[in-house]
């Protein structure tokens, strides 16, 4: 489904601030596969992520989605696939626009002429039910600016853009962080629900390591641009968090900070 | 002086802003949508009435128009080009399409700095002759700038309703998102500016016409003005609502901008200090919602100074 062949992208090269972002990564995921990705700040996650979106050319490597090769095509394009919820819940979303015409430029992904009207009746009540769903009362503030909403509340369209349209591949960068526990528990369910309703092949970045074992099929760590481990199936039920902070203090060789692993979600 | 305003003044007051409405709406679509400052404004208008006129003068009133607009369209194009391919800063490629649209408007007068009209065949003379002997006889210019500008505007309200029209606005917004969106956003920008540049041309001819006359000077100032217009009516529409209100204000804010003009030509200012008001109608549009946001923060800051003062004095006793 997903295959990142030996990827290798070092930012600003040559300089005193050269920055060896994803260092030889390669990586295979199946079709329907939830991957839950966990490592510490500035491990290369979420340049991973970029990799995959084409927000930058890669270096060195290739990236195939569906037997594609992708690591040609501009970042538009291959959004035509590829469902993501950015970091930062100020980039998935047009400030100045009403959640709904939001909402209509994510629906309209491609299936429809340029100019075909964006909105209709019917869609504007499909749209409302979809979002309804989410149980955040966003529904009622359809024609509301996103830009007046929280970043929680943004962070939730954004999420709902990502999957209106069934995307091939979903990208999630920590999409929960920004919430409130019982809204982020709330997404985390709504997330499941989409992924298995729609078969989605699922990347999800978290800090909340006990999230990152019961959530998904399987789960990687990243350290230093490199995939530190891969583990699924038995291997990973079988592991608990003391095993996982040990697992990587031994890759790593050196004392665990923990606090920086632990960041509350 | 009896009044400001005369019928008569208040009427050619309305006539311009409704022509030079259309340029307003046109940078609503670059500045407001798109949130690019497209510069070539001044030349594009020229570049409009010289096509205009030219087609004209040959013969063509109606053809005219969709020359004007057609050569809105390209250099509309070449800009978003310099743009989106060579990675040209907005405000640069607009300055350097304006510097080269000189020598192109030039050349399309017939490699003159003016030319008359006077004796063409414009879509004025045309609605003058339908009207004539009807009730509206005298308003055949009027009539002939609102017909144009209410049909740009509906136009562009549906466009902007489209798929491709929302995808525009957003990629003024969010150009992330565009993209996240499935969307190129060099073809909004250039669709875009291809649209704006359009509105601006189909001003500029009808202004000629208007006038008729083309002139190499008549574009001269045509962003401060036109961006005053937009100012004023963001400014009294205060943003909200829907994309159909916010371009019926850009239309008022157009009219009123004459108004004012016309206002400070009837107090016998000379001709040399129109640019000056201008200059202080745009200061002044643009600085006032941050001048009444400021003085109302200021006076929150006094009253909650004053709590503050007199809970001290109660600890103290
Ligand atoms: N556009 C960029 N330009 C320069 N350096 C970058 C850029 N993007 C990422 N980096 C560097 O690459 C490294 C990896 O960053 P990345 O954002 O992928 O970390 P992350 O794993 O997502 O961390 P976090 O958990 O904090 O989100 C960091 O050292 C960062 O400074
Ligand atoms: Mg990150």
């Amino acid at each position: 489904m997903l295959t990142l062949k030996h990827v290798t992208k070092t930012f600003h090269p040559g300089t005193a601030n050269e920055k060896r972002a994803l260092n030889d990564l390669s990586l295979r995921l199946e079709t329907g596969e939830f991957v839950t990705i966990i490592g510490s700040n500035g491990a290369g996650k979420s340049t991973m992520f970029n990799a995959i979106c084409g927000t930058f050319p890669v270096d060195e490597g290739a990236i195939f989605l569906d037997g594609k090769n992708m690591t040609g095509l501009p970042d538009y394009r291959r959004a035509s696939v590829i469902g993501r919820v950015f970091q930062d819940p100020m980039k998935g979303t047009a400030p100045n626009m009403t959640i709904e015409e939001n909402l209509a430029l994510a629906y309209a992904k491609g299936t429809r002429g340029p100019l075909a009207f964006a909105l209709n009746k019917k869609e504007t009540g499909f749209l409302r039910d979809s979002l309804a769903e989410f149980g955040m009362g966003l529904e009622d503030r359809m024609k509301t600016k996103v830009g007046l909403l929280s970043g929680g509340q943004r962070q939730v369209v954004t999420l709902l853009m990502c999957t209106i349209v069934p995307p091939k591949l979903l990208l999630l960068d920590e999409h929960t962080a920004a919430l409130d526990p019982a809204t982020a528990q709330k997404v985390m369910e709504i997330t499941n629900i989409l992924v298995k309703r729609h078969c989605l092949t699922t990347m999800m970045i978290t800090h909340n390591m006990s999230a990152a074992l019961t959530t998904g099929t399987r789960t990687i760590m990243m350290d230093d641009g490199e995939i530190l481990f891969d583990m699924s199936g038995e291997q990973r039920a079988n592991t608990t968090l003391e095993t996982l902070l040990s697992m990587y203090s031994a890759k790593k060789n050196q004392t665990f900070d923990t606090d920086r692993m632990l960041m509350p979600d | 002086m009896g009044s400001l305003l005369t019928l008569g003044t208040l009427q050619t007051a309305m006539e311009l802003g409704f022509i030079y409405s259309l340029v307003a709406l046109a940078l609503f679509l670059s500045y407001s949508m798109l949130n690019v400052c497209d510069l070539s404004t001044d030349g594009c208008f020229i570049l409009g009435c010289a096509v205009g006129a030219t087609v004209a003068i040959s013969g063509h009133p109606y053809l005219a128009i969709f020359a004007a607009m057609g050569a809105g369209v390209l250099s509309g194009f070449i800009t978003a080009q310099l743009q989106t391919r060579f990675g040209i800063e907005s405000i640069l490629a607009g300055i350097i399409v304006n510097t080269g649209l000189y020598t192109v408007n030039i050349f399309a007068m017939g490699n003159r700095s003016q030319i008359s009209l006077n004796a063409t065949d414009t879509v004025f003379t045309k609605a003058k002759a339908l009207l004539a002997g009807t009730p509206f006889a005298d308003y055949y210019k009027l009539i002939v700038a609102v017909l144009f500008v209410v049909a740009a505007a509906v136009l562009l309200v549906m466009f902007l309703r489209t798929r491709l029209g929302l995808s525009i606005r957003a990629t003024g917004d969010n150009v992330d998102m565009v993209r996240a969106s499935s969307i190129n956003p060099a073809r909004t920008i250039t669709v875009g500016l291809c649209v704006s540049n359009a509105l601006t041309a189909l001003g500029g001819c009808l202004l000629g016409e208007y006038q008729k006359s083309s002139d190499i000077q008549v574009g001269t100032g045509m962003v401060t003005i036109a961006l005053a217009a937009l100012i004023i009516g963001e400014t009294l529409s205060r943003g909200h609502g829907g994309i159909g209100r916010r371009v019926v204000f850009v239309i008022i804010g157009s009219c009123l901008y004459r108004i004012i003009m016309a206002i400070a030509m009837r107090l016998n200012m000379p001709a040399s200090a129109l640019k000056l008001v201008s200059a202080v109608i745009v200061a002044v549009a643009i600085a006032m919602p941050y001048v009444k946001q400021s003085l109302s923060d200021h006076r929150k800051k006094q009253a909650a100074m004053r709590i503050s003062e007199e809970e001290t004095e109660d600890v103290k006793c």
